[in-house]
C-alpha cells in the first residue's frame, strides 16, 4: 500500500494540528514536564519509541499518553493506583453531570 | 472504540459521558495541576501557540532567505542554529538545528525512526504520516519508493540522504530554487516552499 494511500496526508494549510482536544492536553503535559525538568528529552523520545514500537496501529498521540502515564509514575511524580482512582472519579462525575454542563471533579 | 472494562449505564439521556482516552488526559492533567507541575493557564497558552503562531511558514521564511541571502546561507551551513534564531525563531526541538543543503548531485530526507523528532520552532509539530510506522519504517529501506509515494522522483544519478532524527539533533532540508524564479522578492519565493520540502518528501516547483 502506498504511503500517500494508507495515512490521511495533512495539506500544507495551517489547519489544526490535533484531531482532538485530549491530544493537544497530552501534547502540552510532556512539555512542560520536561521544561519543569521531571525528565529529560531523550529520556520522554526513548519511552515514546518504545510506546509506538510495541503498539504499532495504536493511534499516535494514544502511544504519547501511554508513554506520559509510565513517566509520571516512574518519577513517582504519582503513583498508578492514585492515577486509576482519579480516572474513575472523573468518569463518575461526567455520568453524573447533566448533559451540556460543564465537568467538575466534585459532582462524582 | 476499545473496550475499557468498566460498566457502562443506560441512562444516556441524562449524563454526560467522557471516552475512555479523554478521562485518562484529565485525570493526569488534574492530578499534575494539584500537586504543583503544570498551570492550566500555561498549557493553554502552549497549545495555543503550536495551533495558531508556529508552522511551517517559519521554515519556509529561512529557506527563501538562504535562497536571495549568499551570507546567509553561509552561516545556516556553519551554525544553523544560530543563524535560524537570527530570525526569531528559536525554542524547544529548535535548540541544535544542522540545515540540509538540496543539490543536483544529493537530495536530503528526515525521518526520526525511534519515534518522532521535528523541528517544532521552524515547522510546527509533525504531519501525520511522519509519525507513522509506515514512513519511520520505509524511510531508511527504500527512500526512492517513499518519494515515489508522495510524488517524487528523482533522477537515477542523484544520491539521496536520509537523515535520521535524535532526541538533540533536528534538521531542515533546504530544497533547491526553482528556476525562472530570478528577482523574486523572498516573500514570494517563502509561499513557493512546501512543508514537505523542508522534510525531503517533496520539491519546491512554480505553480503551473
Amino acid at each position: 500500500m502506498k504511503l500517500a494511500e494508507s495515512e490521511r496526508l495533512p495539506k500544507d494549510s495551517d489547519g489544526p494540528v490535533f484531531a482532538e482536544p485530549w491530544e493537544a492536553q497530552a501534547f502540552a503535559m510532556a512539555v512542560k514536564l520536561n521544561e519543569a525538568g521531571v525528565f529529560g528529552w531523550g529520556e520522554w523520545a526513548e519511552t515514546l519509541g518504545e510506546e509506538l514500537k510495541g503498539h504499532p496501529q495504536r493511534p499516535y498521540y494514544e502511544s504519547w499518553l501511554a508513554a506520559l502515564e509510565r513517566l509520571v509514575e516512574a518519577k513517582g511524580v504519582m503513583s498508578e493506583a492514585e492515577r486509576l482512582a482519579r480516572v474513575a472519579a472523573w468518569d463518575r462525575a461526567a455520568k453524573a453531570t447533566p448533559h451540556g454542563s460543564p465537568i467538575e471533579l466534585s459532582r462524582g | 472504540m476499545p473496550h475499557d472494562g468498566h460498566h457502562h449505564d443506560h441512562d444516556h439521556g441524562e449524563g454526560s459521558e467522557l471516552s475512555p482516552i479523554a478521562l485518562r488526559v484529565k485525570a493526569l492533567e488534574s492530578l499534575l495541576v494539584e500537586k504543583g507541575y503544570v498551570d492550566p493557564k500555561a498549557l493553554d497558552v502552549l497549545i495555543d501557540t503550536y495551533e495558531t503562531k508556529i508552522g511551517p511558514r517559519n521554515g519556509a521564511r529561512v529557506v527563501a532567505k538562504a535562497w536571495t541571502d549568499p551570507a546567509f546561507a553561509d552561516w545556516l551551513k556553519r551554525d544553523a542554529t544560530a543563524a535560524i534564531a537570527s530570525l526569531g525563531y528559536t525554542g524547544r526541538q529548535g535548540e541544535h538545528m544542522v540545515a540540509l543543503f538540496n543539490t543536483p548531485e544529493t537530495h536530503n530526507m528526515v525521518v526520526c525512526t525511534l519515534c518522532s523528532c521535528y523541528p517544532w520552532p521552524v515547522l510546527g509539530l509533525p504531519p501525520v504520516w511522519y509519525k507513522s510506522m509506515p514512513y519511520r519504517s520505509r524511510a531508511v529501506i527504500e527512500p526512492r519508493e517513499v518519494l515515489k509515494d508522495f510524488g517524487v522522483t528523482l533522477p537515477d544519478d542523484r544520491e539521496v540522504r536520509v537523515w535520521d532524527s535524535t532526541a538533540e539533533v533536528r534538521y531542515l532540508v533546504i530544497p533547491e530554487r526553482p528556476a525562472g524564479t530570478g528577482g523574486w522578492s523572498e516573500e514570494k519565493l517563502a509561499a513557493l516552499v512546501t512543508r514537505n520540502a523542508m522534510i525531503g518528501t517533496g520539491l519546491v516547483s512554480l505553480p503551473a
